[in-house]
């Protein structure tokens, strides 16, 4: 066991963690944000992915003692206090989850893609959703709903 | 594009929220937050975590287990082996084995083994992911440690891969004690078919295979059993389909009685039929709980859920169909093989469901089927988003465009003259339905939706474009593929509806939710009834103390099923609220409305009483107790439909194949489907889309192999192609409505609907595209080594 220093959703903590464990297993297990699910445990569904100082990563893939002095950013951290944030909101708006499992992956990349490009198009929402799998939605209303986030998709 | 009619009749006092209306989801805001609960977010710290050791082998002897060096691992808590289980094992006869209608197997001379479950292999592994042993630790990472310390010794034996070989004189036994691997046969007949086929003007011929496929929902499996020291039984969370169905198992194979278990399922992260059955590590994990007095979890890894989920599809079609020269269809003939891997597990559920799904929207007199299920050494055979359907509609949508090849008709004006009408409706398909009762189509308008799907996608406009396309080398192609599914299936569903001291309403179901949005349908259909706002309704779901009777989120039948029962509870509570609201304001119950969670007076909207506080006074135990139906305002009631009631629809698709790498791109897909009545179109628009999205993903990318020794070849999502965003086209669908003369909403399912016609759309649309490299595409998927392939083998011979 070994601390693991983080920044998790704008507080820190410092962890009792093996180094070796998934930071996945940490965020859920000793820090009870749930929000961040599994879906394949090796990197392929993208269900996991949190933003690692900023960069979205697949937290099965991430160990714990690699994230050491890291700010981390989960599902949990989306929410603007009481209210969703808006591209939460525009997931609402078009009925963009179903199951819900893979939701929280598709929105840490999506907020992600909208902070680094405000207004992409829907090919390039496409392009940066496509290492996140869905299996309820087709994704169209995903796509509608970050269009819509980024002030797309109005006209 | 979304074409909701809003369906005036019938139409409750939810105004806003009431049915056909796009309410936003209830469910949402909790998934957004990260803060739903699937089964392996259930508060478990204390749990101990189980790892399984899986065959390596599709077949082998299992000649010894060593298990000493795991059990000596720190924090291994058990190392357990099918005989050290003893006859807690099984064999118990499978709790999803669901036998047929007497009067249907008698009708189709059915001949099918039972199946059975045991938990653990012993002495013979019969597919290569078949649990052998459980080790049981303090953690997950020292279970799967101590996993690898097992070690088994195989003695592999011949495996049965190939379906059309199980029969063979000599082929390896998956089931010795049967002597047999034939699972199950039958026979279908109507009309006269040698008549129809001696009198053809044209007989045309295929053979049409249907690949192994899974619905691969992103959670895998997972369960969570917890000794229950009050009841001395367990409360499990599994991440089921079907709660009731588990614990009815659990009372067989633990001999428990049902008021000492309660199953729930939490959010449930998809099913897609593969978590409609009984899985042997759903009762292990049980069994183990107990056993070790603690609770104990499982969650599935994905290698595992492909290695050991149910499968589906993997059928193989002899088809052959007369026709006039007029194209009217004058018989059909199916003679199929079901591949049912090593257990038929749902009995005639996806066999027979390809053959009362076969004739589809078209006027068939005379019909001759015949369906072998044979076992191999691969995973079980189960219900996926279909269940049979798509196998069906694949066959005759081929066999179709064959015949419109033959006959140098128009694909889409084929179907049209041999389309069921309006006027005929309702339509005695002459044969029975899976329940036993007579297929009767009970409604739609099958020639208007297809004369509409073929407007919206263009194909006059397309067929121009497609022929300077081709001038310019590029191949695009138009497929059309048209279905009906039988929906809405029994026996019955139970829903309590029940008014709390404060106002707010408990709807109590037994079915879960995967992701349908439930718990905004169900609210809908209560706030047409009492005219509260959504937000006070709670529907309870999927946990078998709240509700003792209950099936299973499946064969698209909850808003049919569940729907109507929810919708006659509500009826009642509203009419008994009335009533009493009537005695407390001194009104007539006709000048009375149900609001905003209140009862007024027409006219004077000061006079009025809340629902909270009618409900408090017909509490007992203050001296109201009168001798009305219920002690409060409160009522349960239950729907049987008496058959299925069938929805139906066309799918329509324009891709563009480059025969060079043999990538196909979905250009555009157009469906319009009639599943009657709509409570809520956004919601229904999400099922439509997603099921096509699992049908393309279906016809182009995804497919089970397995080697000749039974292994399965890829066991990740690495593999087996899921479509990403990137694969798919924005996807249109226009909603017709219909509303069902089978039940009081006049709902149809839609859960289904989406995944049963892509494949044979994106067939026809890619055997179009290559139209002048004289291509017959008669299997999926259509991955570019397969269209490459194709392209190649008909330019050999040239472009036309």
């Amino acid at each position: 066991m070994t601390t693991i220093a983080l920044r998790v959703n704008g507080s820190d903590v410092d962890v009792e963690a093996d180094g070796a464990e998934l930071l996945a297993d940490v965020l859920r297990d000793r820090l009870g944000l749930y929000g961040t699910r599994l879906g394949c445990h090796e990197g392929v569904c993208g269900t996991c992915t949190v933003l690692l100082d900023g960069v979205p990563v697949r937290a099965c893939l991430v160990l714990a003692g690699q994230a050491d002095g890291a700010t981390v950013t989960t599902v949990e951290g989306l929410a603007e206090g009481d209210d969703l944030s808006p591209l939460q909101a525009a997931f609402v708006e078009h009925g963009a989850a179903q199951c819900g499992y893979c939701t929280s992956g598709m929105l840490v990349a999506a907020a992600a893609l909208l902070r680094d490009e405000p207004r992409p198009s829907e090919a390039r929402i496409r392009e940066a959703l496509a290492g996140n799998i869905c299996r309820c939605t087709g994704y169209v209303k995903v796509v509608d709903a970050v269009l819509a986030a980024s002030g797309g998709g109005e006209e | 594009m979304t074409e909701a009619g809003v369906p005036s009749a019938g139409r409750g006092e939810g105004g806003l929220s009431g049915i056909g209306t796009s309410v936003r989801r209830l469910e949402d805001p909790r998934i957004l937050r990260g803060a739903s609960e699937y089964v392996d977010d259930v508060p478990a710290a204390d749990a101990l975590h189980v790892a399984l050791v899986r065959s390596q082998y599709g077949h082998a002897r299992l000649a010894g287990i060593r298990t000493e060096a795991a059990a000596r691992m720190p924090g291994v808590a058990a190392v357990v082996t099918g005989e050290d289980l003893g006859p807690a094992n099984g064999p118990f006869a499978h709790p999803t084995w669901f036998d047929a209608r007497p009067a249907l197997k008698a009708a189709i001379d059915a001949m099918l083994q039972p199946e059975v479950i045991r938990l653990l292999a012993v002495e013979r592994a019969r597919f290569a992911g078949e649990p052998i042993v459980a080790v049981v630790a303090d953690d997950r990472y020292r279970a799967e440690d101590a996993a690898r310390l097992v070690e088994v010794d195989y003695e592999p034996l011949p495996a049965i891969v190939d379906p059309e070989r199980a029969e063979d004189a000599g082929a390896p036994l998956v089931n010795p004690d049967w002597g047999t691997n034939r699972a199950g046969h039958f026979r279908v007949m109507k009309g006269n078919p040698e008549a129809a086929f001696r009198g053809a003007d044209v007989v045309v011929r295929g053979r049409f295979t249907i690949p192994r496929q899974t619905g691969a929902p992103i959670e895998a499996r997972g369960v969570v059993a917890r000794p229950d020291r009050r009841t001395g039984g367990l409360t499990v969370w599994s991440s089921t389909q079907a709660p009731h169905w588990l614990r009815d198992a659990l009372v067989a194979s633990l001999g428990l009685a049902e008021n000492q278990l309660r199953v729930i399922a939490p959010d449930v992260g998809g099913g897609f039929g593969v978590k409609s059955m009984v899985y042997p590590e759903e009762l292990l994990v049980c069994l183990l709980a107990r056993r070790l007095g603690r609770a104990v979890k499982w969650i599935d890894t994905r290698t595992e859920h492909f290695l050991s989920s149910i499968q589906s599809r993997s059928q193989r079609h002899d088809v052959e169909l007369a026709l006039r020269t007029d194209g009217t269809i004058l018989g059909l003939r199916d003679r199929y093989l079901v591949d049912a891997g090593v257990s038929n597990v749902e009995a005639l559920v996806v066999p027979y469901n390809t053959t009362a799904h076969l004739q589809g929207t078209y006027r068939i007199p005379a019909l001759e089927v015949e369906c072998t299920i044979v076992v191999t050494n691969k995973a079980p055979l189960s219900a996926y988003r279909g269940a049979g359907r798509p196998e069906a509609v694949f066959a005759m949508e081929r066999i179709l465009d064959r015949a419109a090849r033959a006959l140098a008709l128009d694909p889409v004006e084929l179907r049209r003259r041999n389309t069921i009408t309006a006027d005929e409706m309702p339509f005695d398909a002459g044969i029975l339905y899976r329940d036993g009762n007579p297929l009767v189509l009970d409604g739609g308008d099958y020639v208007a939706c297809l004369d509409r799907a073929v407007e919206e996608i263009g194909v006059n406009a397309f067929r121009r474009d497609q022929a300077a396309a081709r001038e310019a080398g590029r191949y695009l192609g138009f497929g059309v593929a048209t279905y009906v599914e039988g929906t809405g299936v029994g026996p019955y569903e139970i829903a309590r509806v029940t008014v709390e001291p404060s106002g707010g309403v408990v709807v109590t179901v037994a079915l879960p939710s995967q992701g349908q949005g439930h718990q905004t349908t169900l609210a809908q259909l209560v706030a047409a009834q009492l005219g509260i706002p959504l937000e006070r309704i709670r529907v309870v779901q999927g946990d078998t103390l709240a509700l003792a009777y209950g099936g299973g989120t499946i064969a698209s039948r909850t808003a049919v099923v569940v729907g109507n029962a929810v919708h006659e509870a509500a009826r009642i509570v509203r009419e008994r609220a009335l009533a009493l609201a009537a005695d407390a304001l001194e009104a007539s119950v006709t000048d009375l409305r149900l609001e905003d969670g209140r009862a007024v007076v027409a006219g004077s909207p000061d006079r009025g009483i809340s629902l909270g506080a009618l409900a408090r006074r017909v509490a007992p135990g203050v001296g109201r107790l009168d001798d009305s139906r219920a002690l409060a305002l409160e009522a349960q009631a239950a729907f049987e439909p008496q058959t299925v009631t069938f929805a139906n629809g066309v799918h329509a698709a324009i891709v563009e194949v480059d025969p060079a790498t043999g990538f196909v791109r979905v250009i555009r897909y157009v469906v319009v489907h009639d599943c009657g009545r709509v409570i809520n179109p956004m919601i229904v628009d999400g099922q439509v889309v997603g099921g096509v999205a699992q049908g393309i993903g279906g016809a182009l990318l995804e497919q089970l192999l397995y080697d000749e020794g039974g292994q399965l070849l890829g066991g990740s999502y690495m593999d087996y192609g899921m479509p990403r965003a990137t694969d798919l086209p924005p996807i249109e669908v226009v909603h017709l409505e219909t509303a069902s003369t089978r039940n009081p909403l006049g709902f149809k399912g839609v859960g289904e609907a989406g995944t049963i016609a892509a494949g044979p759309a994106i067939a026809a649309a890619v055997e179009d595209a290559l139209a002048p490299f004289g291509v017959s595409v008669d299997a999926y998927p259509l991955t570019p080594e397969v269209v490459h392939r194709l392209a190649g083998a008909g330019a050999r011979s040239g472009p036309a």
